[in-house]
């Protein structure tokens, strides 16, 4: 059990989760119900495929002549931390080859099995859905306690952290919100970016395959032009 | 040798010999700077420009030709100099005496000529019918030796795009002798050669050889000729850059007014001609500007090289292409980078003048070139999608410092190698024939050996390969056969004699053969061999499709249990095909290309076991097919890099398509990424990469209203094409590719 991971899936070309080129590796299984979730097909625990670490590894010693001086690993999902003890043996293992490790996570868990993941991982990819705690109870099922006690964990740990956020028009696109951000920045010294990403709708045809309806699916998309203009006016989140 | 035109070169073994490759080892100045000091164009150019632009707009209104001569047959000095704006113009010299209007090549087939003028509404003059009543052409003396299981396997398309009919190409002149030595000094080595030749026992091969170096002669002559009518005297070397870029023309256009060979290749010219520029730029009597005009021109006069085809040959190959191939980079033996500005400026021609497909820009990259030059070639990739990359620390091991690459990805030393263009072969077609035991169920006609037609309840994957194996050796042996007689014709009617006296006269020769449909033979062994594969038979017993139970390893993952079997294809096609001997002894190579013409062989093969239905298209070249790719851009360009070069040293070739958003989040970092997985790719000792960085709507948009995007142009296989010009069913295989997305 310890020597696999359950996998949605593997893409041996990522340029947009964490520096340089990527081998990410979505792993099956999410907690959480986030009304803008892209992935609704990597829900289930029991869905996906195992893989041996073994034999991920082998891919991705294959992905590495392909990365230039950065990138490396991210591994998604899902929620990866489900898999957290699975993840020690196979962040330990890139780690011992001197490959850059990246976390994509809502940060809901920290047990035992995640602080010892950490220790191995570089980078957190940490996704901040919601700056209001009702909002985020209301949106994603849980409580905003989880998450900032995760991001303290980083801080306190010294983990390089991007925060991430996708911008919702009407839901979470106030203003006051983007500034409580900058305010998480400045305050947590491990955060060096904050990633506002554009909400989008690409994935209405997943949730259409799985007979599941996409709360947002009456919501606009974000333009690009938004997101320009927010770091404009919020410069200090890069 | 001494000229006065060589004042200010470093002295050499160039001075003693024709050499090339010395002259530019010993003067080569490399750059390792950025694309900072290129010019933009100049009056001159911008007004040459709309000239072009305008032409170019009139003859894709008139139906994709603009006028053709029906009344001389196409040669060097048949006619008067022609002009586009006498004025303006820095490069001079037209393949007739107006642009775009079209020639007549009937050495290679009279009916074929016949046809072309006929279906843009011209017809072939009677003068010219009635002088080739007397004549016999190219195409004549091939069917006059075709066998019947020849003429069978061209008819099904077992064998195809043979060149029979036309100019076989894929030579290269090294036309940049003519700029370094003047023709006057060319004839002198070669009549010494002739002289030699004659001097020991005449026999056919002996005997062949004289006449033809007599013939190279006589053209060596006429060169000279028809540049005096533009008033210059090639006779003497370049004294300088605009002089070496216009002799180097006039020896490419004289090639292309003997010859309409389906891909006649520039060489590597770019830092070839940097040499002269950097003289001329020590001495003062040269710009930055100035020099960029000069390539601008050339680059001009290129893009409006045509040859008259038959609408059915654009058909295949997508529009009008020339494969007007320029090398470009590259590293010397001593590892000394070759890339100089040259290289940047002619690159930069794509901004000046904006993207097109000719001439084929071609990046020989190597992990050693310069970080700048690297990041300006991807910077070109991003915004234009028209150059390719081939990997030149694999292709220098074995040609050296001075190949240049014919047609796509054919590597041949400049002037000392050439090939035997061999076409291809149809590999999924080949397999239903024998499942069929020697039955094509698109022509419904019998071909090759006849067995038993192998309708088991499942297919066995042991029995299925040794049956497959016996095909092969039938077909192979029947491939090289066809070449031989093809080529054998091609000397004797059409013998290439501009191009062949550019290069040494003993020159080592490859006959090139090709497969299509690897990905489609590959994924159909592996059902059979991982799924449970089923035939479907008609009331004859005719396997007409496939049930397919259960699922398989496909090729473009990275999975080993399947990329095993495409590299043992291929080893043991070239392994069937070294068994036959070749015509003047040219050694075997074999190449994975299809061009655009994977839709044509698609459509004229049956349903295969991999679940492709009957008509469907094939992947393109060594490309996995269309949308089986499940781990990403990476794991497919490595299930590619597994096929060895040493089985197809004719080239691999790959087109990789990327949205911007999946390859990087900035411009800056698209361009680094892309850096990366070129060098990734080629460190794995892969051959050849197309790059399209471009979003499938942009397409979708030009296939709904082509008049918006009359300059879209992308890569496809081994070349790029404007994406207005391919037939509406080229376009939608070019839509429904994989486009590498972000998830």
């Amino acid at each position: 059990m310890c020597d696999t991971l359950r996998l949605h899936s593997f893409q041996s070309l990522g340029t947009l989760d964490g520096p340089g080129i990527r081998a990410v590796v979505f792993l099956q299984g999410c907690p959480l119900r986030c009304i803008c979730c892209h992935n609704p097909d990597t829900w289930d625990f029991s869905g996906g495929y195992e893989v041996q670490i073994g034999e991920l590894l082998e891919k991705i010693s294959r992905c590495r002549p392909y990365w230039g001086k950065s990138g490396g690993v991210t591994v998604s999902g899902g929620e990866p931390l489900l898999q957290a003890k699975q993840l020690i043996k196979f962040f330990k293992a890139l780690k011992s080859e001197g490959i850059h490790t990246a976390l994509d996570t809502s940060g809901c868990i920290l047990n035992d099995d995640v602080k010892e993941l950490l220790k191995y991982t570089d980078l957190v990819l940490l996704d901040y859905k919601y700056t209001d705690a009702d909002d985020y109870l209301k949106y994603t099922k849980m409580d905003i306690k989880k998450v900032q006690s995760f991001l303290s964990y980083l801080n306190e740990e010294k983990i390089e952290t991007v925060l991430r956020y996708v911008f919702i028009p009407g839901i979470n696109s106030d203003e006051e919100s983007i500034k409580k951000l900058q305010e998480i920045k400045m305050f947590y010294s491990c955060v060096t970016s904050v990633e506002i990403l554009p909400f989008r709708k690409l994935c209405i045809e997943k949730y259409n395959e799985l007979g599941i309806e996409f709360p947002l699916k009456d919501t606009p998309e974000a333009s690009k032009d938004e997101i320009v203009a927010i770091y404009e006016k919020f410069p200090d989140l890069k | 040798m001494l000229f006065k035109e060589w004042e200010g070169f470093k002295n050499g073994i160039w001075q003693e010999e024709i050499n090339v490759r010395d002259f530019i080892l010993s003067n080569v100045t490399p750059y390792s700077g950025n694309e900072d000091f290129l010019a933009k164009p100049t009056e001159k150019t911008e007004v040459m420009l709309k000239k072009v632009r305008e032409l170019l707009k009139a003859e894709q209104e008139k139906g994709g030709v603009l006028d053709i001569d029906t009344e001389t047959v196409s040669s060097l000095c048949n006619y008067a100099p022609g002009y586009v704006d006498k004025e303006n113009e820095v490069i001079f010299g037209l393949q007739t005496d107006a642009p775009l209007k079209r020639s007549i090549h009937p050495f290679g087939g009279i009916r074929m000529v016949r046809e072309a003028c006929a279906s843009y509404g011209y017809e072939l003059s009677d003068k010219v019918e009635q002088h080739f009543q007397y004549r016999t052409t190219h195409n004549d003396g091939v069917f006059r030796v075709y066998s019947d299981e020849m003429r069978a396997a061209r008819h099904c398309g077992l064998l195809t795009g043979l060149p029979d009919a036309y100019g076989r190409g894929r030579i290269i002149g090294d036309y940049r002798r003519v700029a370094l030595y003047g023709i006057d000094k060319l004839i002198e080595f070669k009549r010494q050669d002739k002289a030699k030749v004659s001097q020991g026992d005449m026999n056919t091969d002996t005997i062949r050889l004289a006449e033809e170096l007599y013939q190279q002669i006589n053209f060596l002559g006429l060169m000279k000729e028809m540049a005096a009518s533009y008033g210059f005297d090639i006779g003497r070397p370049a004294a300088n850059a605009k002089e070496a870029v216009q002799w180097t023309y006039f020896a490419y256009l004289a090639a292309n007014k003997e010859q309409n060979g389906a891909a006649m290749s520039l060489g590597r010219t770019s830092t070839f001609f940097d040499i002269y520029i950097e003289r001329d730029l020590q001495n003062g009597t040269l710009t930055e500007e100035g020099a960029q005009e000069i390539l601008d021109a050339l680059v001009m006069k290129l893009r409006f090289i045509r040859h008259l085809r038959t609408p059915e040959y654009n058909d295949l190959f997508g529009g009008d292409p020339m494969w007007i191939t320029e090398a470009v980079g590259g590293m010397s033996q001593n590892h000394k980078t070759l890339v100089t500005k040259s290289s940047f400026r002619i690159l930069h021609t794509l901004e000046n003048l904006g993207p097109a497909p000719e001439p084929n820009l071609t990046v020989l990259w190597s992990n050693h070139l310069p970080e700048a030059f690297k990041k300006y070639c991807a910077k070109i990739s991003v915004n234009t999608d028209a150059i390719q990359y081939e990997n030149d620390d694999l292709m220098r091991t074995i040609f050296g410092d001075d190949y240049a690459i014919a047609c796509c990805v054919s590597a041949m030393r400049v002037g000392k190698q050439m090939q035997f263009f061999g076409a291809r072969t149809n590999l999924p077609k080949l397999l239903l024939i024998a499942l069929n035991g020697g039955f094509d169920n698109t022509f419904n006609t019998k071909i090759g050996p006849q067995t038993d037609i192998m309708n088991d309840e499942i297919l066995d994957y042991t029995k299925v390969i040794e049956r497959f194996k016996f095909y092969l050796t039938w077909l192979c042996k029947l491939y090289v056969n066809t070449m031989n007689c093809i080529h054998y014709m091609h000397d004797k009617y059409v013998y290439e004699k501009t191009q062949m006296s550019l290069h040494d006269t003993d020159v080592e020769r490859f006959m090139a053969f090709g497969i299509a449909g690897l990905s489609v033979i590959t994924d159909s062994l592996s059902a059979i061999r991982y799924a449970k594969v089923k035939p479907v038979t008609d009331e004859n017993g005719i396997i007409r499709d496939f049930e397919i139970e259960g699922d398989f390893p496909k090729y473009g993952n990275d999975d080993n249990r399947v990329d095993d079997i495409a590299q043992e294809l291929v080893h043991i096609v070239h392994e069937e095909l070294k068994k036959t001997p070749t015509y003047k002894n040219a050694l075997h190579t074999l190449s994975v290309l299809t061009i655009t013409s994977n839709v044509v062989y698609g459509k004229k093969t049956g349903s295969t076991p991999d679940g492709r239905k009957a008509g469907e298209p094939f992947a393109p070249g060594a490309n996995p097919m269309h949308n089986r790719e499940q781990c990403g851009a990476i794991a497919s360009l490595n299930s590619v890099s597994k096929l060895l070069y040493s089985d197809a040293m004719d080239g691999i070739s790959n087109t990789f398509s990327i949205v911007p958003d999946a390859l990087g989040k900035s411009d800056e970092s698209r361009i680094e990424n892309l850096v990366s997985i070129i060098d990734g790719y080629f460190s794995n000792q892969a051959h050849h990469l197309n790059v399209n960085v471009l979003n499938r709507e942009t397409l979708l948009k030009a296939y709904e209203n082509p008049e918006e995007y009359p300059n879209l142009t992308i890569r496809v296989s081994g070349y790029a094409v404007n994406f207005c010009k391919l037939s509406r069913e080229q376009q939608r295989e070019v839509i429904s590719r994989t486009f590498h997305q972000a998830l």
